[in-house]
């Protein structure tokens, strides 16, 4: 039975890895016989799911609710745009001061509010994002452009070469994605990662076990917002122009509805949940009217069939048989099972 | 024997009600102590004072020379305080070893970059706390359920990985708030061997209970408290001799 259920689970893997690898092998020849439309929206998809699983962290893995990670990919977005405008600093150098950016700008928001219940978090990010393009709008200190936003950001270059196609950007999203995909599953399984979860579990119980909750919180709170700065700089360097109406409080609750639905801390789940919604929104771009009603029926039969996500997180398997030989013995003798004398007062 | 952990006139009160009233004892290093008392005594409200997830209102809590009571929880547990829970409070969702390795957090170090780039070091700390909590698991008994969910697990095996979590975290005290409370008779048997081996390890056991087959069994010294109070004290012949601890549990006895 052991054996069986060891080979089926082996077939399973395999059958599993031969996916994965189908699917990157599939991404990576799509520039040849994809058009740009398509290349143009899987460019969304991967920008978007950058952003989700950066979100993931935050919301899936710690289960802190957060519906205005688009207020940081906005800060990165900006700088970047700014940086690169004013000083000529080449768009990609920006990456990680964009980033940083971003993250202090978390530090300085979550400070005071990461203690509070989520209810109370949620409130105050939503208006983070609300604050911050109303302020971007109003043209702060002659630099965010006002509503016209900023335009002519130099394309990047990447080992000499101007990235300016289409096919170009696909493999430098999809790469970043890639980097992201891998780096955010080795934190998955790690003392951070499982701090993480542990918080989103139980707190008093992480508390208890003596996890610092309250800087965990903070640590992940700003280091997704350091992700999704970067995802800023990336979309800016994209596009070559920025401005607030693609950083709006609607787009901040579709990453939140991405990463509920795709089950919440689940990479492969937000990946595939990124995939359908906003491949939905591509494919109904001309019914624009009816996306948001098969985007809410999508959303309330999701809430009533599968509430745990598409794909929720799987637990997480750790090389353990080496040890298993010469662990040390039980401090108690199994015993027969007898009835004990009542002693006592 | 060495004092490890000394309380000094403990107060708490949540509202108009005192939960904890002056209340002083100290737990020896190598002992284990137990602390009785009826259905709201205060017995937890004590427990949650020392491990730092209440503030008392006076009073001072001294673990090893160092002044605690203004602490945070998880300070606590790095000073060498670990703890279970009443109503048990594992992860549920996640595996047997997982729960476990939350106690061996606060000995780790790997942070945020270490564990993104799973750089050398954090590896090799990664494989060690493993090594450690299975067998945590395996001295509690459960290590063959590593990689079950911790909520599949039974009532009794729960409670036991509770206290693999808690040895995890190396505690010189360990605190257990009704080890056996849901246990059957065998697994309270075990329980009791379980108690011992922690003691012969070196660690400290301050228990609530009220299986009092266990507590006089196991316990080399007792606290009773009632209404907030200490009111007895001693080994555990003495205290079941004390007329005002007979009191408290029987009331008072009538002439018919």
């Amino acid at each position: 039975m052991i054996a069986l259920d060891q080979l089926k689970s082996t077939r399973n893997r395999k059958a599993y890895f031969a996916l994965i690898g189908g699917i990157i092998a599939l991404l990576a020849v799509c520039p040849l016989f994809l058009n740009n439309y398509w290349l143009l929206a899987l460019n969304n998809i991967g920008l978007y799911s950058i952003l989700a699983l950066s979100l993931n962290i935050v919301l899936g893995q710690t289960g802190l609710f957060n519906m205005g990670h688009t207020a940081f990919y906005a800060v990165g977005a900006y700088t970047a745009a700014i940086l690169n405008t004013n000083l000529d600093i080449p768009v990609l150098w920006l990456l990680p001061v964009s980033g940083l950016l971003a993250a202090v700008a978390a530090l300085l928001v979550a400070w005071p509010v990461i203690r509070l219940r989520g209810d109370y978090l949620l409130i105050v990010t939503i208006a983070l994002v609300e604050i911050l393009c109303i302020t971007l709008d109003n043209d702060i200190f002659g630099l965010t452009g006002g509503t016209n936003g900023i335009y002519g950001i130099d394309r990047p270059i990447l080992f000499g070469i101007k990235i300016y196609k289409e096919w170009q950007f696909f493999y430098l999203i999809w790469g970043f994605l890639g980097i992201t995909v891998i780096l955010f599953s080795l934190l998955e399984k790690s003392r951070f990662g499982r701090a993480l979860n542990y918080i989103k579990q139980d707190e008093t119980a992480a508390e208890g076990s003596g996890i610092s909750t309250a800087s965990y919180k903070m640590m992940a709170f700003t280091f997704a917002a350091f992700w999704a700065g970067m995802a800023g700089t990336l979309f800016a360097a994209k596009m070559t122009t920025v401005s607030t109406g693609s950083f709006t409080f609607a787009e901040s609750a579709m990453l939140f509805a991405i990463v509920i639905l795709g089950g919440a801390g689940s990479i492969r789940g937000v990946l595939l949940a990124t995939f359908v919604l906003i491949g939905l929104q591509t494919a109904f771009s001309d019914l624009k009217s009816f996306r948001l009603l098969v985007f809410g029926a999508a959303m309330v039969m999701m809430m009533l069939l599968r509430p745990q996500g598409i794909l929720p997180p799987k637990p997480h398997r750790y090389k353990v048989d080496r040890y298993m030989s010469d662990l040390p013995e039980p401090a108690f003798s199994p015993k027969e099972q007898t009835t004990r004398e009542v002693k006592g007062i | 024997m060495k004092t490890l952990l000394s309380i000094h006139s403990l107060t708490k009160a949540f509202g108009g009600l005192v939960a904890v009233h002056g209340v002083s004892f100290n737990v020896k290093a190598g002992t284990i102590m137990g602390l009785i008392g009826p259905n709201g005594a205060g017995k937890t409200t004590v427990f949650n004072l020392i491990t730092g997830n209440y503030k008392p209102d006076s009073g001072e809590i001294i673990f090893d020379n160092k002044n605690i009571k203004a602490l945070p929880p998880n300070r606590i547990v790095s000073l060498g305080i670990a703890r279970t829970f009443q109503s048990i409070r594992l992860f549920p969702g996640m595996t047997v070893l997982e729960n476990a390795l939350a106690g061996r957090h606060c000995r780790m170090k790997a942070g945020l970059w270490s564990s993104l780039f799973r750089l050398p070091g954090q590896r090799n700390e990664e494989k060690r706390a493993i090594k450690r909590a299975l067998e945590e698991l395996a001295f509690v008994g459960i290590s063959h359920q590593h990689a079950n969910l911790a909520k599949n697990l039974s009532y009794g095996n729960q409670r036991l990985l509770e206290i693999a979590r808690a040895l995890c975290s190396d505690p010189r005290l360990l605190i257990l708030d009704e080890p056996a409370g849901g246990m059957n008779d065998q697994e309270t048997e075990q329980l009791i061997d379980l108690i011992r081996a922690i003691r012969n390890r070196g660690i400290s056991v301050l228990l609530i209970e009220h299986d009092m087959g266990l507590v006089m069994e196991v316990c080399e010294q007792l606290i009773v408290l009632e209404y907030g109070e200490l009111i007895a004290q001693g080994s555990p012949a003495e205290i079941k001799s004390n007329p005002q601890v007979i009191e408290a549990y029987l009331g008072v006895e009538d002439d018919d």
